[in-house]
């Protein structure tokens, strides 16, 4: 008897929920919300990392937007021209190419060899950790060197080479800005070819305390910004800011540079 | 026919679930800000009682009675009024995706509004018949909106109203639900 009735019990409470889950299945096929064809395709297309480079909240917030013509199909720096021109496919509008090319770049220059440690680091072994205590490096601007950025990056653009520095591979690089975002001293910035030169350092300090705590730091001499034939190079915190708008390219200042300091875009 | 209209009056104004009988306060507190959302709310609740209505009745007398598994009655009514949720749910994002993000979390929450629960196990303590239920299902959803649209309209000009300071937002709405009550308690008697 007592089988009888939880046999009928689990049979009939059974046979509603298979009853209303067919039925539900089946309505949510029914009355699926239909998303933009073009959107799937889109996001199919981007890479899928959801790095958020483009400003939107994910790769698939930006394909809606694109889908719907709000945004631009050249927002995802991540895919690269590749990218762009699958997306001008898919919106049937024609890929503006522009052959600007950007990648991340370490602005410092100070690894194991250039600067030397005043004290001993025993905690973890950590750009953000290291900086929350008081500098064991030589120089109070430059590279940690616990490779933070290379940790951070999802496209392995980044490696940390013998010299104890960060690099970027300039062709693997989707300037998304992470590693921008996470190196505790701003040494990484997003740099573009049309620049002609950049300077590869960011102390502030001048003359014989950059000499004393690091081979080739910029000591804001100010060679530079003489020789520059357009005047296009500015000093400011004793490091020169190069006006792209100005600059020829003629390299006079990289020539001239007493520290190596200066360096030409080359990528 | 004259007794089915007056099933449907009792359950929607004499008896009106909210007012009355007290059933179903949380969304008619918190759906009750602005007309149109409130109608929408009422219309969905509407929906899901007069399906659950029917369906529970059914599952009642085809299932349970014959099965001799009454006991089940609160869990078999709770699956009922939970699929129709869901399927009020996903009709109103695919009709209305503006609707969908007002209503918010309390159309999951229609599964939830112990008036759909209470109108189930009244019907089935009051025995009614198939029209009945569906009648008395629909005249519980109408009384539903009924209150809702009423408070909706009263809190959107109370929001104009000089209301003393301490009784602004919760205190002034709880105050207005009493007197609606107290107003349709005249209505029954």
């Amino acid at each position: 008897m007592e089988i009888i009735s939880f046999a009928s019990a689990v049979a009939g409470l059974g046979i509603l929920g298979i009853i209303f889950g067919t039925g539900l299945a089946y309505a949510s096929v029914k009355f699926a919300v239909e998303e933009d064809p073009k959107k799937i395709e889109i996001d199919e297309a981007l890479p899928g990392a959801n790095c958020g480079a483009c400003g939107f909240a994910g790769c698939s917030s930006y394909a809606e937007a694109v889908a719907k013509g709000e945004e631009g199909i050249d927002s995802c720096p991540v895919g690269g021209e590749e990218l762009i021109e699958k997306i001008a496919d898919i919106m049937g509008v024609a890929a503006s190419s522009s052959d600007e090319k950007k990648t991340a770049k370490v602005l410092c220059q100070g690894g194991n060899q250039e600067t030397f440690n005043k004290a001993e680091y025993q905690g973890v072994p950590s750009c953000q950790a290291a900086s929350m205590v008081d500098n064991f490096k030589s120089c109070q601007y430059g590279c940690l060197g616990f490779g933070d950025c290379a940790a951070v990056c999802d496209f392995d653009a980044i490696v940390m080479n013998d010299n104890g520095l960060p690099e970027i591979d300039p062709d693997k690089c989707a300037e998304c800005g992470v590693c921008v975002t996470e190196c505790p001293r701003s040494l990484i910035e997003i740099v573009s070819s049309n620049e002609d030169v950049i300077t590869n350092c960011k102390s502030a300090l001048k003359g014989k305390e950059v000499k004393v705590v690091c081979e080739k730091g910029c000591f804001g001499c100010t060679i530079c910004a003489k020789k520059c034939p357009v005047d296009a190079i500015e000093m400011e915190d004793n490091l020169p800011v190069v006006d792209t708008e100005g600059c020829i390219g003629c390299g006079v200042c990289v020539k001239n540079c007493p520290t190596d300091a200066f360096v030409e875009v080359d990528f | 026919m004259q007794e089915l209209f007056l099933l449907f009056m009792a359950a929607s104004i004499t008896n009106n679930f909210v007012l009355m009988q007290f059933l179903g306060i949380c969304p008619f507190l918190g759906v009750s800000k602005e007309v149109p959302t409130a109608f929408s709310m009422g219309l969905a609740t509407t929906f899901v009682m007069v399906t659950s209505a029917v369906v529970t009745w059914l599952v009642e007398t085809v299932i349970l009675v014959p099965l001799g598994i009454e006991y089940l009655q609160y869990i078999a009514f709770i699956l009922v009024i939970s699929s129709f949720v869901q399927l009020t749910e996903l009709f109103v994002k695919k009709v209305s995706p503006p609707l969908y993000k007002a209503l918010g979390i309390f159309l999951p929450l229609i599964t939830t509004n112990c008036a759909i629960l209470g109108l189930a196990l009244l019907i089935s303590m009051e025995g009614y018949g198939f029209i009945q239920s569906a009648v008395f299902g629909l005249g519980a959803g109408v009384g539903f909106t009924i209150a809702i649209v009423l408070m909706a309209g009263i809190r959107e000009r109370l929001e104009f109203a000089d209301v003393p300071k301490p009784l602004k937002g919760a205190p002034i709405t709880l105050l207005v639900a009493g007197i609606m009550a107290l107003a349709f308690t005249g209505l029954a008697m």
